[in-house]
Parts: C-alpha cells; structure tokens; sequence
C-alpha cells in the first residue's frame, strides 16, 4: 500500500512540473533571460579585467570568490565531521 | 502542440529523473536504497540546471584569439553562459559532502541496530 | 602462493600509473587558466591516485606515504590559504578578497594581480579537496577502527 500511494504522489508531482515547465523558453534560446541580465557583462568583460581567458574560472574564482570560499569550508566542515563521528575511543580514552 | 513538446525535450528528461529519484526515496525500504534515490534526484537537478545555458550556436565559454581582441570586440552571443556551470560547480561539492556524511550515519546505524531496513529499525526504536 | 601471483598485473600497473596521475593532477591546476579545470578537477584527480593505491595495494601503503596527522594539516592548510588571500588587501584599505590590492606586495599592476590571486585560491582549494577525499574514504572503508585493520595480516601480505 505504501509503494501504491508513493507512486501516485510522484506522478502528481511529476505532472505540476511539466505543467509549469511548458512556460520555460525554449532549449538553447539565445534571448531567454537566463542570459541576458549579468552573463553577458562578464564575459565581454573578463580578458579586460582579469586578463583570464576562462570565463568559469574568473567567475568562480573573482567576481563570485565568497561563495567559492564558504564552499571550501563546507567540505572541510564534512571532513571533521566524519572524523569525528567514526574515530572514537571504545573504552579508555586514547588521544 | 507537437512543436511545443519537441523544442523543450530536456525538461521532459530531467523532470521523469527527478521522478525516478524521489519515488525511490519514497517507496523503498532499505536505508541504503533511500539514498541512492536521494543521489539521483540530487545530480538530475545538476544536469537541468546546466541545460538552461545552452546557446544556438555558441561555443565553449573560453575567450579565443584575445590578441586581437585589441580591435575586435568580444561578443557575449558567440559563448554559452558560464553561471549555471559555475553555480553548480558549488552544487556538486556539496552533493559529495551529503553523501559522505549519509554514508557514515548509515555505518553508525549498522553497528547499533544490526540491520538497515527500515521498519526493523522503527520496531526496534518503539520498545 | 597464487594469491600473490594474481595481483602482479594489478600491483606493477597501479605503480606505474600514480606518479603520471600526480603529474596530470598538478596540469590540470595550472593551466585552470586558459583551459577547463582549476582547483576542484585537479584536488578530485590527486586524491584518486591515493586511493588507487589503496585498493591495488593494502591500506598501510598509503598510511605510510600520507600519515595522518599531516592529512589533517593539509585539510586546514587550504581553508587558511585562501582566507589569507582574502585578508590580505583588508590591510591595504580594500575590501575583502579584493585581489587588486595585491599589486602593493607583488609589485605589479593590478590587473595582473588579480591574475596572481586567482592562482593562489585555486591552490588553496585544492590542498583541501585532495585532503578531505583521502580521510573520507579511509574512515569510511575501516569503519573507524584504523589501528585494528591494519595488524599483521595485512602486512603479511605486502610483497616487499
């Protein structure tokens, strides 16, 4: 009963997304304005500025390097926390 | 109609991915099983996001020829967006720090419970 | 006696290929630049060639060549890198990952500065990445229990 339901749940909400989806601009529009707002300043601005040819690299790295900087800390956040939560002492207390 | 259905054919497949994943978050009853549907609801909405860049007729978003670029002016029709990748880039990092964390609760259950299905493990935490 | 001589092919490829993969790891880095890659691909291909190590070969192998208290350096040592970058120009009266006020120390002109900064966060993200990979799969693949795993049965093994 339970897969019955689930399955029922994921085909509703399969049919809202493509009842929404079928507003999207078309696949590989040129003027959808997915990329007309900022994407264009920084790509003709990126051998100017930066003298990097690689837009993805200049924009990760330079124009959006805050999010590039918390996102190293997220995955060292990860890191410390499978240490910790796999490395402990079974009984007595090992440094 | 049909031209509608086949100018956004992407969207179709990515949206019956997300629903593979999410039905198998939902439905299955091993622990483990939860959360390979949980990767793959995760890495479809990746790929959708990075289908949203494509340009007709554009190139890899890397600037050739930029020694004569002195004359000629770069014009952003020739590349395909480069946000989308780099947003997902984050997205991906993250989606591997999520399952590495998953992946270490799962052992933890393992060794305390003896099992990974789930309505053991709901028995169990009853009592 | 056939166990050993099973894993020969294994063994001698797996050797031959780790150095290449380092080598290929730090291209993929440097030349983030002005082709795909950066500091994410080149961490991900670095951190692969250890673990490549680790499953031709026992766990010891790796334990020895990358100990880990100084896995546990590294994993911090990019975070800081990159945060020192960023501090830097606050010095100087700029803002905050401001790569232009770097032209004061380096002595060149900002926009080449700005280039030099990129460099040094993308190396900073790296050391990090290959770190965490590394002691994620080894505490996921013993459990925790690295010091019980690793006995005299695996090091009967080693065919050194």
């Amino acid at each position: 009963m339970n897969k019955v339901y689930a399955l029922i749940i994921s085909v509703i909400v399969g049919l809202l997304l493509v009842y929404s989806a079928s507003e999207f601009p078309k696949w590989s529009d040129p003027n959808q304005p997915a990329s007309l707002h900022v994407s264009p300043r920084y790509i003709e601005k990126t051998v100017e500025e930066t003298k990097v040819p690689n837009a993805v690299t200049s924009v990760l790295a330079d124009y959006r390097g805050y999010d590039t900087m918390f996102e190293t800390s997220v995955i060292f956040t990860a890191g410390v926390a499978v240490m910790m939560l796999l490395r402990r002492p079974k009984n007595g207390k090992r440094p | 109609m049909f031209e509608m259905i086949l100018s956004k054919y992407n969207y179709w497949m990515y949206i019956l991915l997300i629903m593979v994943g999410f039905y198998g978050m939902m439905a299955k009853n091993n622990l483990m099983k939860k959360l390979i549907g949980m990767n793959i609801f995760q890495w479809s909405i990746i790929l959708y996001y990075i289908s949203i860049g494509a340009k007709k007729g554009g190139t890899v978003p890397i600037i050739m020829d930029t020694h004569s670029a002195a004359g000629q002016a770069i014009r952003a029709i020739d590349y395909i967006n480069p946000l989308p990748h780099v947003l997902m880039l984050t997205a991906i990092v993250v989606g591997v720090a999520t399952t590495g964390i998953a992946l270490t609760l799962l052992i933890i259950i393992y060794k305390k419970y003896g099992t990974l299905e789930e309505d053991e493990v709901i028995e169990v935490l009853k009592k | 006696m056939v166990r050993d001589l099973d894993d020969i092919i294994i063994r001698t490829s797996a050797r031959i290929m780790v150095p290449f993969m380092q080598i290929y790891s730090l291209y993929v880095f440097a030349h983030g630049h002005i082709s795909p890659g950066g500091g994410f691909q080149g961490g991900c291909i670095m951190a692969a060639s250890f673990i490549l190590l680790a499953v031709a070969y026992n766990l010891n192998k790796v334990k020895t060549r990358l100990t880990e208290r100084r896995n546990a350096l590294f994993c911090s040592l990019g975070v800081f890198i990159f945060a020192a970058t960023g501090l830097v120009p606050v010095l100087f009266a700029g803002n905050f990952l401001d790569y232009g006020k770097w032209s004061k120390v380096l002595f060149t002109d900002p926009i080449m500065a700005r280039y030099y900064g990129m460099a040094m966060i993308e190396l900073g993200v790296e050391i990090t990445v290959m770190a965490v990979m590394v002691s994620i799969f080894l505490d996921l693949a013993t459990a925790g229990k690295h010091e019980k795993i690793l006995e005299e049965k695996d090091v009967r093994n080693d065919t050194e």
